[in-house]
């Protein structure tokens, strides 16, 4: 009888073996092979291509320039999407479904399309976004920002950013409406009320938002791939480059080898901290 | 002229009035409660006087002042919420000392004030304690605390104790109480229990329709009570030939009005008694004192002082 739950969750557990632990396992694998151009893949086991991963300052720019958008997006994420939810959930009955679809919209049309959409509004100097800029008198020249670091970031935010609002809306539903009361009735005015009371409550939700949205700009591939083109690699584009234009499966292997455990390390140190900083509090 | 003045204060939702031409005066160092069912606005008045619920009409005054005019977080009260509201990601002494803070308090008075106040409600060895690490009773400690320490002009209680299990309200009651009648702060206390406002409250206002149906002294609406809402509410009546009679008054004698026992039940300190008579049924509360008690099914007769 006691094999029985196990029993049951094994058809799950054969699927997740199947399509996530062996092609892992592969790719780890893969990337100790080596590989020539006239030789293709040689299944022998040598570190070539972890030393040329680590030790170039090629890839180094390009995992520094990774994690740098990544940084960017989530902070952007952030400092926008908090406030966001917060508005949301101060909203009534019927505009706050309206806008909760607003704000989860992007995430019903394919990235691809989304991402093109931002492309139209860059391209060039004459872009839409560059026009509005220049005609409210923000900027005198055309930005660039086609085959730039900054569209990249302005593209992936938006994308992302339904991820930090329900992350940030999950935690502010958690909250007691009294206790915001309870801080007027203090005397605090209403934003040392936002910064004191609601702020540090909805930290851990804002937390969890930006681990997962740093770890989707950091793996995002489609994004870069049409705003960043073949101009400014990131970790993905290099690797699917490696794969599917140069043929250097073994190199592009350890590249996302490489990105999938940096991003594992990031992202469990920083639950790591969020769950020692905050577990006096909540839990 | 009374320190805390309500003036005909209503508040309509739609069209339904939560609170209708509610009157009421609260002398300084004064413990009224606002008694009534749910839904018979109490709580909406509690609101007003607050400042978290705007009235629909009607006047607020503050020794004299115009309260309306204020700002909720300029009126300087002290408020005890139901979920008592504690800031969970703040020690027990950061709650305290949090209305201080706002006032603009040196560090080293809030800190002698903040103990000072701790110690008054008992909780001075829990000041670095997180309130998810404390019990609902040193909660509610918490939050009164943090009401008085800012030595607020009223105390405003919004059902303080209903979230305590049975033994611990009492004790919290007479705590209460104590508390009140050191620090002298005049205090408003919202409740749906009759038990706990008798208790605690100089003068009760009970509530029905969001209109006061009574205002006096417990034993006063308790003894003679204005209307037949009241005289329900506040305890178990009988209507025997068209008078209300409370249990408790009604003794077994020699003669009187004759019956049998329906039903008996012990309650420890007396015994619940139901006697069918010629004038329907008729609840009767005996004290328990020892002797032995007419048995279910005897005959009785009942007497009371007409």
């Amino acid at each position: 009888m006691r094999a029985a739950p196990y029993l049951m969750s094994l058809p799950a557990l054969v699927l997740f073996a199947g399509v996530v632990v062996v092609p892992l396992a592969m790719t780890v694998l893969l990337s100790f092979h080596d590989w020539g151009q006239y030789k293709g893949i040689e299944p022998v086991f040598i570190l070539k291509n972890w030393q040329e991963v680590l030790g170039d300052s090629y890839f180094h720019e390009m995992f520094w320039r990774t994690f740098r958008i990544a940084f960017f997006v989530t902070l952007i994420a952030a400092v926008f999407g908090a406030p966001e939810a917060y508005i949301l959930n101060k909203m009534k009955s019927p505009w706050r479904g309206l806008f909760l679809l607003v704000i989860l919209g992007p995430l019903l049309i394919s990235v691809v399309a989304r991402t093109l959409g931002w492309a139209l509004l860059f391209g060039g100097n004459s872009g839409l976004v560059n026009k509005a800029l220049t005609g409210l008198g923000l900027i005198s020249a055309p930005l660039p920002f086609m085959f730039t670091e900054t569209g990249v970031i302005v593209a992936l935010a938006h994308v992302l950013m339904p991820y930090m609002v329900l992350a940030v809306w999950a935690s502010l539903q958690r909250l007691d409406p009294q206790v915001e009361n309870a801080a007027v009735a203090l005397g605090a005015s209403p934003f040392t009320v936002l910064r004191r009371i609601v702020l540090p409550q909805v930290m851990p939700g804002i937390l969890s938002g930006a681990v997962i949205v740093f770890a989707l700009a950091a793996s995002a591939f489609a994004t870069p791939a049409i705003i960043g083109g073949r101009r400014l690699k990131v970790a993905s584009t290099l690797a699917y480059d490696e794969f599917l234009n140069t043929l250097n499966w073994p190199l592009g292997a350890a590249v996302a080898v490489l990105l999938l455990f940096s991003l594992v390390a990031i992202v469990w140190g920083a639950n790591r901290l969020v769950e020692r900083r905050y577990a006096q509090v909540f839990a | 002229m009374a320190f805390l003045e309500l003036e005909n204060l209503s508040k309509a939702f739609g069209t339904h009035n939560a609170v209708d031409g509610l009157t009421l005066g609260v002398e300084k160092g004064e413990f009224v409660s606002l008694l009534g069912p749910s839904g018979c606005g109490k709580t909406t008045t509690l609101q007003m006087i607050a400042g978290f619920v705007e009235p629909t009409a009607g006047a607020i005054r503050l020794a004299g002042k115009d309260l309306l005019a204020i700002k909720p977080a300029k009126r300087g009260l002290g408020i005890v919420f139901q979920s008592y509201a504690l800031f969970p990601h703040m020690t027990v002494t950061e709650n305290v000392g949090f209305g201080l803070e706002m006032q603009g308090i040196a560090a080293a008075e809030r800190t002698t004030r903040v103990g000072e106040t701790l110690e008054l409600v008992g909780l001075g060895a829990f000041s670095g304690r997180f309130p998810r690490q404390l019990s609902g009773g040193q909660q509610q400690r918490v939050a009164l605390a943090r009401a008085l320490v800012i030595r607020p002009q009223i105390l405003l209680l919004d059902e303080p104790l209903s979230n305590l299990d049975a033994k611990l309200r009492e004790g919290m009651q007479i705590e209460l109480r104590q508390i009140q009648r050191t620090v002298g702060t005049t205090t408003i206390l919202v409740t749906h229990d009759q038990a706990e406002a008798m208790a605690l409250s100089d003068r009760i206002v009970v509530m029905n329709h969001g209109k006061a149906e009574q205002v006096g002294p417990p034993h006063e609406a308790y003894e003679k009570p204005a209307t037949a809402f009241v005289a329900n509410f506040l305890g178990k009546t009988n209507l025997v030939n068209g008078a209300t009679v409370r249990p408790e008054r009604i003794s077994f004698a020699t003669s009187g009005l004759a019956g049998t026992v329906r039903t008996r039940i012990f309650q420890g300190n007396h015994w619940l008694y139901q006697i069918d008579t010629a004038s329907g049924l008729v609840t009767v509360i005996r004290q328990n004192t020892g002797e032995t008690m007419p048995a279910e099914g005897a005959t009785v007769h009942l007497a009371w002082g007409q």
